[in-house]
């Protein structure tokens, strides 16, 4: 049993699962637009909570967020469930590939056969789309490879039921109902809105405050945790910023397109203009991510390095802290 | 694997490109597996000694932490973090180490006589 299911590759999984779930019920938005609409763009640093034994940074907010809030933003409902059960989960799957209906997974990636060795992190934030069933075997599309794949029962169950942070739980998604006409431009503004107002939000771990806190953070790292393990967190930081999924420079350049596209749909130029003050922006982060591996190569750890980092990510912070003011007088 | 990236053309207009990786991504992940294989190496050497249970080489080995383990046995960290005491780990029953050899997808015979060496 396969579905009529056309697989896109793209550079982030819940972005690309969203697209090419959309696009099979006949709706063309790209991962730029949904990335946009869903108010991706996001910065958050969480001290308290430990990732690979570093403090937890992203790029991006909660998973399942950006879907959803595209999802409202565009009028479309989606069907979202969990199962304690991993055979009802099974069954409720197989369902809905009989119904013909391409369905999202939430999944952790530790088990993913198909994936490289040297990504199999227990992360449990990962999405993937199931559009048939043969020989036994789920057809996967998972749009951060650039081909399908397949899984076997026992080990699409393992990757569905995954433990540790943020467990799927069966977590299977679809959408349900997409409206004949969808309001792009409205949409379009009020994910700019929200991006904005979360980027400047007057909270600590949030936005570019946040990343002030990390920036003031480094050289306290260095003076009270010594040379190892300031540099382990400054690569945690750089993995979040540039690892699978991001598109690069910590999504500012999928924000870049999407502002792009935005300012063709808005006929809005101000918004093409913005489009290369948010490029020039990810490529200082892309610098910063250079610097911060030279530290590894050279094992520099001379005091003053961990001051110029601060001093890069301060200035990064102030250009975007200047972008997002300018980005919500523009529409 | 390739990726994809999001990179402006000439005329400075939004593109899609696919990349094998760059350096400072390639760096970044270099250091976090070096970081692992410290570990796992730590924890062999302290399983020789007979200062750690097989239980906490095959959790670095799986690159899990307490709370990731805990949450895959089904029982409370605490619990799991006695459990990497050599002296409590001879005590275990065979239904508890199965639920960690499962975890690790090995035997129990294979976590019973790890040694370290």
């Amino acid at each position: 049993m396969k579905l009529n299911f056309e697989h896109h590759q793209t550079a982030h999984c819940e972005n690309g699962v969203a697209s090419n779930l959309l696009l099979n019920k006949g709706l063309k938005l790209s991962e730029p637009m949904i990335f946009g609409i869903g108010s991706g763009l996001f910065f958050v640093y969480l001290p308290f909570l430990k990732v690979n034994f570093a403090p937890g940074f992203s790029y991006r907010p909660m998973p399942g967020a950006i879907f959803s809030k595209a999802a409202k933003r565009l009028g479309i409902k989606i069907k979202r469930l969990k199962f304690s059960d991993p055979e009802e989960a099974r069954k409720a799957l197989e369902k809905n590939l009989e119904n013909n209906i391409p369905t999202g997974l939430q999944v952790g990636v530790f088990n993913l056969t198909y994936f490289p060795e040297e990504y199999k992190f227990h992360f449990n934030a990962h999405n993937l789309v199931v559009y048939g069933k043969e020989d036994g075997k789920f057809l996967i599309s998972d749009p951060v490879m650039d081909y399908t794949t397949t899984l076997t029962e026992a080990e699409l169950e393992k990757v569905r039921y995954a433990k540790g942070a943020l467990p799927p739980k069966g977590h299977m998604y679809y959408p349900t109902y997409i409206p004949e006409h969808v309001n792009l431009e409205d949409a379009i503004k009020k994910g700019i809105n929200d991006t904005c107002k979360n980027m400047l939000a007057p909270v600590p771990i949030i936005g570019v405050k946040a990343m002030r806190w990390v920036a003031k953070s480094i050289p306290k790292w260095a003076a009270k945790k010594g040379t190892k393990t300031t540099n382990h967190y400054l690569g945690q930081l750089i993995r979040m910023q540039e690892e699978i999924g991001t598109g690069g420079g910590g999504f500012r350049f999928i924000y870049g397109a999407f502002l792009q596209e935005a300012s063709v749909i808005l006929k809005n130029d101000r918004l093409k203009e913005l489009s290369e003050e948010i490029t020039m922006i990810g490529d200082l982060w892309r610098d910063f991510a250079v610097d911060i591996a030279r530290v590894y190569k050279n094992r520099n750890s001379k005091s003053d390095i961990y001051n110029q980092l601060s001093k890069t990510m301060l200035h990064i912070a102030d250009l975007e802290e200047t972008f997002y003011k300018k980005l919500k007088k523009a529409i | 694997m390739t990726e994809v990236l999001y990179v402006t053309d000439e005329n400075n207009n939004y593109t899609t490109a696919n990349s094998i990786g760059w350096e400072a991504k390639k760096a970044a992940l270099e250091e976090s597996l070096a970081l692992i294989n410290e570990r796992i190496e730590e924890a062999r050497q302290h399983v020789a000694n007979q200062t750690a249970s097989p239980i906490v080489y095959f959790m670095e080995l799986n690159k899990m932490d307490l709370q990731v383990l805990a949450a895959y046995v089904g029982m409370w960290q605490w619990r799991v973090k006695r459990h990497g005491r050599p002296g409590i780990f001879k005590t275990l029953s065979e239904s508890v180490l199965k639920k960690y050899a499962d975890a690790f997808g090995i035997s129990v015979d294979e976590l019973r006589n790890f040694n370290g060496k």
